[in-house]
């Protein structure tokens, strides 16, 4: 039920005013082990990278399991993104925009695929595989070498192609 | 032309544009017979049917007439998923600044999550002093403000606007990508106060609980500025298509900001760098960059009456009609022209004209018969003036994808009938 109680409205006049805003209090304190839990997000200095670790190998062999259907044989070649190639076509008429040729930041991939993939049974991949995916498409990319292994230290220190030439409209601090 | 048309019709600029006063003082009832919604109902039987028996009863929560389900939102979805994709408000079939609920444009990166709201709680949590969970039962009870204003998809008009030729489609396939509605809900900054914002903290991450997880960062700014946990939409709780039963609306900024079914706040030091922000909702330049936190939506207009798929029924006096909005405020003025560009005149504003709403214009025309080029250009409070395709493309390229808001031109041919035209 919404409405067990009525609204408190003590600081309505408050706000009218746009001086201060006051509510009623009624967070509950979040229990640390709890919000670790909720928080999956990776930031492109790596914080919140988890331990584990994979390879290019084992990310082909995951790939082909759960990602090959929908984005096609090495990335590329089905009708969901392109995930692998588009280098240099960033200025052609019809510009290619994949991980290797436009994503500015590796750790992007680990947290996108760790939250959304695969489409139909997001996060049940382990930290393990998803570092295995991220080696394989950097691997696939040419952004890496076939036996450069990925984890949280790696991982980060991956400089994406195309890392520079993005334009803040808005500054980022 | 009819013998009901009003006196002193003041002819404002080219190709039979009339002055905007017919609007503003009423004398627009009189356009009734000419307008696209001909008096086409056949001579029928008096009294009619439905004045020989009683109607149907009551109902517990009401539907549109059936007459107009034919008004539907046109969806398209990514390759093999259903719920993955967008689905655009048939604005051609709408008047007025309000869209329904039910017809609000979807965007969806992994379908409609079907969210228990007693299950559901908020989490704020990061450079705070203290991590709180919100549930709806407390959401309910904080102070709530309700603001009429729009969401536009960043995405909306680049079908047609970034295409070499123009696209055929309807109104609101080409630019459908837009709704206005009545938000409800509570100031995000009351509840990052109780939870005591970090010094240190400039970003926030917002997810929500869909099975996309999606994420996206936005500037604190803007959430202690004008943001909202909104809970209810034109009036009722949201629709689960519109994050149902909590989603952020950021007044003014791109749609895929104001994430839905919100479940998360993360306060931080700098963006994550979501893909939602990289490698999607950045506008690559024609040199090879990209420009990344283009936020606000610029201002912007279309006619959606006439528009594609609407025909005139033959000369005479119609009113043309559209909707104008700006991210960046109010619209202050917007301008039709009949003649290609020609000349311009200013429509009537339909009242009320909010702050980063959608807003009516209306303008009489009395059509000649002849082919002609309608067009609307719109300018806000901050003196921001709609662009022509062409001066977008010249600075920016066609690859951008995003934040196009460039004119639209209808070309309406001898027949009555309307196209979709480049100027």
């Amino acid at each position: 039920m919404l409405s067990r109680g009525l609204p408190t409205l003590l600081s309505v006049g408050l706000i009218a005013g746009a001086v201060a805003q006051e509510g009623p209090n009624l967070g509950v304190p979040a229990d640390p082990e709890e919000v670790a839990a909720w928080d999956i997000d990776i930031g492109p200095d790596g914080a919140g990278l988890p331990p584990g670790a994979g390879t290019v190998a084992e990310g082909e062999a995951v790939y082909a399991i759960q990602c090959l259907t929908c984005h096609g044989p090495e990335g590329n070649g089905q009708l969901n993104d392109v995930l692998v190639g588009g280098h240099g076509s960033l200025t052609e008429p019809a510009p290619v925009k994949t991980i290797g040729s436009f994503w500015p930041y590796a750790t992007t991939i680990f947290d996108y695929i760790r939250r959304s993939m695969p489409y139909l049974t997001p996060r049940t991949l382990s930290d393990d595989e998803i570092y295995a995916l991220t080696a394989y498409l950097l691997f696939l990319n040419g952004i890496i070498a076939e036996d450069d292994v990925m984890d949280a230290q790696s991982l980060p220190a991956v400089v994406m192609p195309n890392r520079d030439n993005f334009i803040l409209a808005y500054p980022s601090n | 032309m009819s013998e009901r048309e009003p006196n002193n019709l003041e002819v404002v600029a080219g190709n039979g544009l009339l002055h905007r006063r017919l609007f503003l003082t009423g004398g627009a009832a009189a356009l009734g017979a000419g307008t696209l919604g001909q008096l086409t109902a056949a001579r029928a039987q008096e009294p009619p049917p439905w004045m020989r028996i009683p109607g149907a009863p009551m109902t517990g929560h009401g539907s549109r007439a059936r007459y107009e389900n034919h008004v539907q939102r046109l969806t398209m979805s990514v390759p093999g998923t259903d719920g993955s994709g967008g689905s655009r408000t048939p604005i051609e079939a709408l008047e007025g600044m309000i869209t329904p609920s039910g017809l609000h444009f979807e965007r969806h990166h992994s379908g409609v999550p079907d969210i228990d709201p007693d299950a559901h709680r908020l989490l704020i949590h990061g450079l705070v002093d203290r991590a709180l969970f919100f549930d709806m039962d407390a959401l309910s009870r904080y102070p709530m403000v309700s603001r009429i204003q729009f969401i536009e998809c960043s995405g909306n008009s680049r079908l047609t606007g970034l295409a070499p030729e123009p696209v055929s489609g309807t109104c609101g396939e080409l630019h459908g990508l837009i709704s206005c509605s009545e938000w409800t809900g509570v100031p995000l900054s009351i509840l990052l106060d109780e939870a005591g914002v970090d010094p240190s903290a400039h970003w926030i991450l917002a997810e929500g609980a869909d099975a996309a997880a999606m994420t996206r960062s936005v500037p604190l700014a803007k959430t202690m500025d004008d943001a909202l946990v909104a809970i209810y939409q034109n009036g009722e709780r949201l629709r689960p298509e519109n994050g149902y039963p909590a989603r952020l609306f950021l007044p003014g900024y791109e749609g895929n900001m104001s994430v839905k079914w919100l479940r998360r706040i993360k306060v931080t030091a700098a963006p994550m760098m979501t893909r939602e922000e990289t490698s999607k909702y950045t506008d690559l330049l024609p040199d090879g960059r990209s420009l990344m936190f283009t936020f606000p939506m610029d201002v912007k207009s279309v006619i959606t009456s006439p528009s594609p798929g609407l025909e005139l029924a033959g000369p005479g006096l119609y009113q043309i009609s559209g909707m104008a909005w700006s991210g960046l405020g109010r619209i202050a003025m917007v301008e039709v022209s009949a003649d290609g560009g020609a000349s311009w005149a200013e429509a009537a504003l339909s009242e009320p004209v909010l702050d980063k709403a959608v807003t009516r214009f209306r303008m009489a025309w009395r059509w000649n018969g002849a082919p002609a080029v309608i067009m609307s250009r719109a300018v806000d409070e901050t003196g921001a003036v709609q662009p022509t395709r062409q001066s977008i493309i010249s600075a920016k390229g066609t690859n951008f994808m995003y934040h196009y808001n460039g004119i639209q031109a209808w070309r309406v041919d001898a027949d009555g009938r309307v196209t979709n035209v480049h100027v």
